[in-house]
């Protein structure tokens, strides 16, 4: 019995070996199978049938074709039908797409089909050569380098050599320069204001405001009174002057939608919710949090503090702020600490009051910049 | 000269013409006044059939006077239209423990019987009433309007579509579609479960018909590109590229390398 | 040759005569003629004739490559359709089209125009669907191609240049999907980017500089837009398509590789030539699944932009995921805990958000890329291969491969955690913490299984060649043995589970070499890795353990499906003998 192989293949018993004499080492490959027969290499009958599959798929592609020409001109966009099992759909949509399909369909099956009835399916073999070039090749290219830098005197003039260098390594920088020069205005401090510190000026900084500013609800920019907000209510807010305020005309609201309108959204807005103050939870956070508040009614900034996705999902009976991008939780009894989920800072909150009428106003922006943490956010 | 026009100058003439006046003005005032938008003024059967009912089939959860036990919430000042909302789409009475209640396959009680015991809530302390009609439909309300508000409110917890999501521990927002525009109303007026309270100084009366027109227009439009895979987003679709299109495609390779036609 | 049998005795008169080749039909004279006229000008005829000529093997498998080629051409010839409608600008516009839900509504103009392809130009919303479907095949197939390079050894010498090329087309084929699909800005998308510029804030030191830099200013802005538009339509496409040409051209000159089989060997390639079999295979398959792509986007809906709504950066809609080939990224951010994150001296340093978002692409993609370089120094192997691994065959490597893919996928279906938790009523919170005792868990098991699997299924190969295959045919011997009838395997099948190498750990050499000079201590480590590789490895069966099976025990054996009546008693049983 062959013993040399490792101790962990199947073993044949110790019993007969028969084994010497004319037994080669190892199997030898077989050469190719034999030919498996096609119908259409056993009669006439069976090529003719598959003459006539081919030609029943292209059929089927030209079918095609001419189902999405009559659809095209036949139907419009609005054009509604109701589909079993895909509901209403627009009718262009699907009869556009299946005649499409099977005009594509019917063309690709049909040659495959081709390619594997009619066509010679006996297998061809073709040689490899080694990859690698011959020895002569090589030295060849040796040579011809070698003459190349010696003709060029490349070798002989090293203050040439220097030169080269430095010109090629250098020609890039002046691209790199321009591009990443060129790039964007520089954050300075912008990240860690918001338009609740002052009116933007356009350029990332903020005019302090005289007045301290109202809250106004998201869309529809109208101010919140302070008995308006019951226990478990939640209001999306933003600053007074980011919406067009509703008494604005069409034309007004869209002169107000000026540049950065987005992006002072993408900072300013914030979650308005009434909790009992007796919710709040008797630590550090949650104490600040209810001095914080106007008898309860907290406002946080929505922008998560992971990576600013707004953290909308408030669960009015738990008291946690769920952010549906990878799921923070945070904990509004407790200052917003993160409870859950791949967030570090607790969202930062915005101390309110109310003004002489009772609407809610920001009594002080916020305290840290909103948002993802950054290098210099401190 | 007829005999009521003889006794005009009758002392009692004057009493009558005062009732009389009284009444008319009573009558057209009563006929003619703007009505409170909401439900008319139970009466006392109604309550007392309400109270009725709630003892047999809540009280064991909720108390004998609603106010609470481990397992069910106080439900005074909760209101008419919580009743009416947790009832009418059959998520109470609570079919099975469990950390949320689910929309009921079907509802257990009468129209009428919902509307006893929520006057028999609505008498225990005040609360959101059933929403008047006018701003329950879709009539008159503007979808654009309403999507921008349903985006900002509603899309973070139930989805773009209205598809429902996931919220913490095992509770979700259900899914929208199917739902009548008097339930939208009353769980946004109430904040069943996790959903907070949307008052109608928060989102008005008009808005909220706007949300519903959205919803329901949403409807209409349907899925026009197709089977919608339950408006998941692109996880779904995922699915579909991998397990139907490779395995498609892959099928196609396959038969295309196969010997023997 | 002809395949009508002759039908009459009299044509077999002729069939000795010299054959005259038919004269050209006119559809072949004008072909000459054109190609004449392109011979006299450019000389092609030699390289043309090898081409057509040139051999291709047959093997499902192999097509996997090209259903990621023909769906990247399809999406250029939708992509291009589409930028004739669509507008990169973010500037503000009212929607005046025929969708009712957002009319009125205030957008930017790249949604709108988006819109406007979907609802208000014919054949829109298709165009645009088999933009988004086929650029979802064309990663997935790239997937499943490179798991079937990994996995039957495609990347060994002389193809590693070929495997770093098609590691940088999947990864530069990731961005080019994201900067797609971020195009419309949808909410959905919209939120993605919002993500995008807090993975570029996590950066540390010049995170705020990155972000600032790459959207001209604080998000959204309004240049990222037209730039992805750029990277999009111009950029990534003249990179990918002369990536792919360069990765083609080298499959071309070094010709595919084939499974191991009868007639195959290292030195050759079996299969068919392109002119006639591969070109209507090939071309064939071009429009299969250019055909299915329009009938997959006539069906079923994808990225309904209309139902996301305009980007706002404060609304956002439940189960937000990115399109499916950046879901391992999301996964990760979901899973990567918050306390990665520190704060000192004034600086913050997160490695929640950096880690997942800035590291894990470029360590993977680097990882792969390197792997043919670390394999072949595990097994010293400096040879050519063209005879692709079985994958049972290189337990290890298949288990490695397994696990890395397992670890993918822990990543991928975390970000799906909430569409998990809603559909199978389970909390989100316990989902996540399964897969981050996975993430780490999950590999290794499947590691494990994995090289067991192979290494049974080496056996079963070897039990099968030694002792046939079940015939299911029980047969009774005059003296009342039972015993299940083999059928020995043909030479054909044999060979397929006999005929690859057996590889053996490399030796740990003396410790100096020839000259006294001591190893390196890269030799332990190498003869570590090697055998870690190679040990428990299952040789293949050679001619004389076969002999010895079939002689084994006593007398005649009892295989011979033949002759089973006649079958004497023997110690033969159905599951081998020991």
């Amino acid at each position: 019995m062959s013993t040399e192989h490792s101790t962990d293949t199947v073993r044949l018993d110790e019993g007969h070996h028969i084994g010497e004499g004319g037994i080669p080492a190892q199997f030898v490959n077989p050469g190719l199978p034999p030919h498996v027969h096609r119908m259409s290499d056993e009669s006439a009958a069976g090529a003719k049938r598959a003459e006539r599959q081919i030609a029943g798929l292209f059929t089927l592609s030209i079918l095609g074709t001419l189902l999405f020409l009559v659809s095209y001109f036949a139907f419009d966009t609005a054009h509604r039908t109701w589909v079993p099992g895909l509901g209403t759909v627009s009718t262009t949509n699907l009869l556009l797409g299946v005649g499409l399909g099977l005009a594509l369909l019917g063309i690709g099956l049909g040659a495959v089909h081709w390619a594997k009835t009619l066509m010679p399916d006996e297998e061809v073999v073709e040689e490899r050569h080694v990859m690698r070039s011959s020895d002569t090749d090589r030295a060849k290219f040796a040579e011809i380098m070698r003459e190349g830098g010696e003709s060029s005197q490349l070798f002989r003039r090293p203050l040439i050599k220097a030169t080269l260098g430095g010109a090629l390594g250098l020609f890039s920088l002046p691209l790199l320069v321009q591009l990443v020069g060129s790039l964007g205005p520089l954050p300075k401090n912008h990240l860690s204001l918001t338009m609740w510190n002052g009116h933007p000026d356009g350029h990332g900084d903020y005019t302090p405001y005289q007045e301290r500013p109202r809250l106004v609800t998201d869309p529809e920019s109208l101010p919140i009174k302070a008995s308006d907000v019951t226990i478990g209510s939640v209001y999306h807010v933003l600053p007074e002057g980011l919406l067009p305020s509703p008494e604005a005309t069409e034309e007004e609201a869209r002169e107000g939608l000026h540049h950065g309108f987005l992006e002072e959204k993408g900072k300013a807005a914030v979650l308005l919710m009434r909790l009992d103050p007796s919710d709040f939870k008797d630590t550090e956070g949650g104490k600040k949090a209810l001095s914080w508040s106007y008898q309860g009614i907290v406002a946080y900034s929505k922008i998560c503090t992971h990576v600013g996705c707004p953290v909308g999902l408030y669960e009015r009976t738990t008291h946690h702020l769920l952010c549906p991008c990878h799921q923070s939780t945070f904990d509004v009894t407790d200052d917003c600490r993160v409870i859950f989920g791949p967030a570090k800072r607790p969202l930062p909150q915005l101390k309110i009051d109310v003004d002489k009428d009772g609407y809610l106003i920001a009594a002080e922006p916020f305290h840290e910049a909103v948002g993802p943490s950054f290098w210099e956010r401190g | 000269m007829n005999a009521l026009a003889a006794r005009r100058r009758h002392p009692a003439a004057i009493l009558i013409l005062l009732l009389l006046g009284l009444i008319v003005t009573g009558g057209v005032y009563a006929a003619l006044a703007p009505k409170p938008a909401t439900a008319a003024e139970a009466s006392a059967d109604q309550i007392e059939r309400g109270r009725q009912l709630f003892l047999t089939n809540c009280a064991t959860c909720h108390g004998k006077n609603a106010l609470g036990t481990p397992v069910g919430p106080n439900l005074a000042g909760v209101g008419a239209a919580a009743v009416d909302f947790q009832m009418g789409t059959g998520r109470m009475p609570m079919a099975e423990p469990g950390v949320q209640a689910p929309r009921g396959k079907k509802v257990t009680f009468s129209d009428e019987e919902i509307a006893d015991i929520a006057a028999w809530v609505a008498s225990l302390a005040p609360g959101p009433a059933i929403p008047d009609a006018e701003y329950t439909t879709a009539e008159g309300g503007d979808p654009g309007k309403g999507g921008e508000i349903f985006r900002v409110n509603c899309s973070m917890c139930h989805n773009s579509a209205g598809a429902g999501g996931a919220l913490t521990s095992g509770k979700y927002a259900p899914p929208l579609t199917g739902v009548e525009g008097k339930h939208i109303v009353e769980a946004m007026l109430t904040g069943p479960q996790s959903m907070p309270v949307f008052n109608d100084s928060n989102i008005s009366p008009e808005s909220k018909r706007d949300v519903i027109a959205y919803l329901k227009s949403m409807d209409a439009e349907g899925n026009p590109g197709g089977m919608a895979l339950g408006s998941l987003g692109p996880v779904p679709e995922g699915l579909v590229a991998w397990v139907f299109g490779l395995g498609i495609l892959i099928g196609a390779a396959y038969w295309l390398g196969q010997k023997g036609a | 040759m002809t395949t009508t049998p002759n039908e009459r005795p009299a044509q077999g008169l002729r069939a000795g005569d010299a054959k005259t080749a038919p004269p050209p039909s006119a559809g072949a004279k004008k072909l000459g003629g054109v190609a004449g006229w392109v011979d006299d000008r450019l000389g092609p005829a030699k390289g043309v004739n090898y081409l057509m000529k040139k051999v291709f093997p047959d093997h499902w498998s192999f097509m996997l490559g090209e259903i990621a080629m023909y769906s990247m051409i399809i999406c250029l010839l939708t992509g291009v359709f589409l930028t004739f409608w669509f507008v990169p600008s973010a500037g503000h516009t009212v929607y005046d089209g025929s969708y009712v839900p957002l009319q009125g509504v205030q957008m930017s103009e790249a949604y709108a125009s988006s819109l406007n392809i979907s609802f208000d130009i014919k054949g829109g919303l298709l165009i645009r669907q088999m933009h988004h479907w086929a650029a979802l095949m064309f990663i997935v197939a790239v997937s499943a191609h490179m798991l079937r390079v990994f996995f039957t050894g495609a990347f060994r010498k002389p193809r590693e240049l070929n495997w770093i090329i098609g590691c940088i087309l999947s990864m530069l084929a990731l961005v080019e999907g994201f900067a797609g699909y971020s195009l419309p800005d949808d909410l959905l998308s919209g939120t993605g980017l919002r993500a995008a510029e807090g993975f570029m804030q996590s950066a540390p030191v010049i995170g705020s500089y990155l972000a600032y830099a790459v959207f001209d200013g604080p998000f959204p802005g309004e240049a990222i837009i037209p730039r992805l538009y750029g990277v999009h339509v111009l950029l990534l496409p003249a990179i990918l398509i002369g990536l792919f040409t360069a990765h083609i051209v080298m499959v071309a000159v070094q010709k595919h590789t084939q499974y191991p089989g009868p007639g195959r060997t290292n030195s050759n390639v079996v299969g068919f030539p392109v002119m006639p079999v591969y070109a209507a295979k090939a071309g064939g398959f071009f429009f299969i699944v250019f055909g299915f792509l329009a009938l997959l986007s006539a069906i079923v809906q994808i990225n309904a932009i209309w139902v996301y709504g305009p980007y706002d950066p404060s609304p956002v809609t439940a189960g937000s995921q990115p399109d499916w080939y950046m879901g391992f990224a999301d996964g990760a951010l979901r899973l990567l805990p918050g306390w990665l994150e520190f704060s000192a001296f004034g600086f913050t340093l997160s490695l929640n958000v950096a880690i997942g978002a800035l590291l894990l692409i470029p360590v993977m993609y680097g990882a792969m890329a390197a792997y043919p370089f670390i394999e072949a120094w595990v097994t010293g192997d400096k040879r050519e291969h063209h005879l692709l691994d079985r994958p049972r065959n290189q337990p290890t490597r298949t288990a490695l491969g397994v696990a890395a893919l397992t670890f993918y996928g822990v990543l991928m279906f975390a970000a799906a955690n909430d569409i998990i938790a809603i559909k199978l009523n389970m909390s989100i919170n316990d989902i996540t913490y399964f897969f981050r005792a996975g993430t780490f868990i999950l590999p290794v098991l499947a590691f494990w299984a994995t090289r067991r699997i192979c290494l049974s299924l080496q056996r079963a190969d070897r039990n099968l060649v030694l002792h046939g295959r079940e015939t299911g045919r029980i047969v009774r011997t005059a003296d009342g043995r039972f015993f299940e009838a083999h059928e020995p395997l043909n030479e054909y099948e044999r060979w397929k589970l006999v005929g690859y190498e057996e590889q053996r750990p490399l030796e740990l050499t003396s410790g100096v070499d020839a000259h006294g000079v001591a190893a390196p201590g890269a030799g332990k480590l190498r003869a570590r890795l090697s055998k870690f590789y190679f040990q428990d490895v299952v040789t293949p069966v050679t001619p004389e353990e076969l002999a010895a099976a079939h002689h084994d025990g006593h007398e005649h054996e009892a295989i011979e499906a033949a002759e089973a009546a006649e079958i004497e008693s023997g110690e033969r049983s159905g599951a081998g003998h020991h």
